[in-house]
């Protein structure tokens, strides 16, 4: 039997899509926090243009999310009118800001994941992700380095941050478990070629990380367990506030345009 | 009364979109920079390819207005705009006009082809000649700069601040 163009929707492949434009949604906007409030002028307006990146890439993958699923929602309605338990991004991306330092931290440890995920999902067997992949790996290239440079000057810096810098990062620490715990979406979409290998993942970011807290002079803590899990949709306590701010506009007026 | 669009052919349709300009760097096109990527035509109507340069590039959707209402100046209805992600945009798009553009506003072009590099940590950081002393002795003050595609240095020399439309 031939496919049927209007074939049901897999729901595997809308929640694997899902939860990366997810991720990149909710990055996006607690970076677009610092517009403003950057310790100087320069650093402002990398962090305003590494959140535009991060929401350009949410608005393509939740597009494309929307299209798996039939074009039952569109990329504004699956941003701005889903509920808290329906956000599938890890934990770490909706933590608030906190100082620069702990905003550097965050951002290496993201970074990292991504540049290693977005260069596997080149690969990927779904021709649309693959596409976005090729474009967003360049993007996460420059990210990194720009926060790595910043880390390794933290760290590698004065008493005082070098002190923020671990704090930030003993801090943080066990929410980068949530990155590589594989179920069964991950793992249905890895055997369609759709998603990524976890493991081999976990093994690129680990050698990765290590080198540059490393060279950022700053001690890896100890691996921990975390009972949460934003990709069940069990968030903080910051998820709600976060949303409300974001949502507020089409909360008030639904499908409000300009 | 209004006239009905007008039925164009491509080589109508390339002149009045080679006339659509980046709307934050004005002085270059949208085919000096590669981001229009074909026209064809199909059934009468043509279809107009582009290819966004950074995700998180505010000007594209202005460029598809700027491209809506050239046409549409020029009477040509019989179109519509083709968003191709693939292959992804890169900056070796940029044709040697643009480059040459580019120099002449005070913007350092790209100094390599991309090809196959993909740094992470900058092992020897690019020379960047000054756009305006031409002095090799600049240094970066930020890989971000007023847009996402450029990143913003200084001459040691003639002590100008510059942009320079950074390689991806
Ligand atoms: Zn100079």
């Amino acid at each position: 039997m031939k496919n049927s163009v209007t074939c049901a929707p897999q729901s595997w492949h809308f929640e694997y899509v899902l939860r990366l434009g997810d991720n990149a949604l909710i990055l996006g906007q607690r970076i677009s926090e610092w517009c403003g409030h950057s310790p100087f002028v320069e650093e402002d307006v990398a962090m305003a243009n590494t959140a535009l990146d991060h929401i350009g890439r949410a608005r393509m993958l939740l597009t494309h999310a929307g299209n798996l699923q039939g074009n039952k929602q569109t990329e504004d309605d699956l941003a701005y009118s889903r509920n808290e338990r329906e956000f599938k991004n890890f934990l770490l991306c909706e933590l608030p800001i906190g100082d620069f330092a702990y905003t550097i931290v965050r951002q290496v440890l993201l970074d990292t994941y991504h540049f290693h995920l977005y260069a596997a999902l080149q690969k990927s067997s779904d021709d649309t992700l693959a596409a976005i992949a090729a474009k967003v790996v360049k993007e996460s290239t420059y990210h990194l380095r720009h926060s790595s440079e910043w880390l390794i000057r933290l760290g590698d810096g004065t008493e005082e941050s070098q002190r923020r810098a671990q704090l930030a990062l003993d801090n943080q620490w066990r929410f980068t478990s949530e990155f590589f715990l594989a179920d069964e979406v991950d793992d249905v979409a890895h055997q369609a070629g759709v998603g990524v290998d976890v493991s081999l993942l976990e093994k690129l970011w680990r050698d990765n990380v290590n080198d540059i807290l490393s060279a950022a002079c700053l001690l890896r803590p100890e691996d921990a367990p975390l009972r949460a899990s934003g990709r069940m949709g069990l968030h903080t306590e910051h998820m709600g506030f976060l949303l409300a701010e974001m949502q507020s506009v089409q909360r008030a007026y639904p499908g409000l345009d300009w | 009364m209004i006239d009905a669009p007008r039925l164009a052919s491509i080589d109508e349709v390339l002149l009045v979109l080679n006339e659509v300009c980046d709307p934050e760097i004005p002085s270059l096109t949208i085919a000096d920079l590669g981001i229009l990527r074909e026209i064809y035509e199909r059934d009468g109507n043509f279809a107009v390819v582009i290819t966004p340069t950074y995700s998180g590039c505010p000007a594209m959707q202005t460029i598809e207005d700027d491209i809506g209402s050239a046409l549409a100046n020029a009477g040509i209805g019989n179109y519509r705009i083709e968003t191709r992600l693939a292959p992804a945009w890169t900056t070796d798009w940029l044709s040697e006009s643009g480059r040459n553009k580019l120099l002449e506003v005070g913007i350092a072009p790209p100094a390599e082809a991309t090809s196959d590099k993909r740094k992470i940590r900058s092992a020897r950081p690019l020379i960047i000649p000054c756009p305006q002393c031409k002095s090799s002795n600049t240094e970066r003050i930020s890989e971000f700069g007023s847009t996402a595609c450029k990143a913003l240095y200084r001459c040691v020399d003639c002590r100008e601040p510059f942009d320079y439309f950074k390689c991806i």
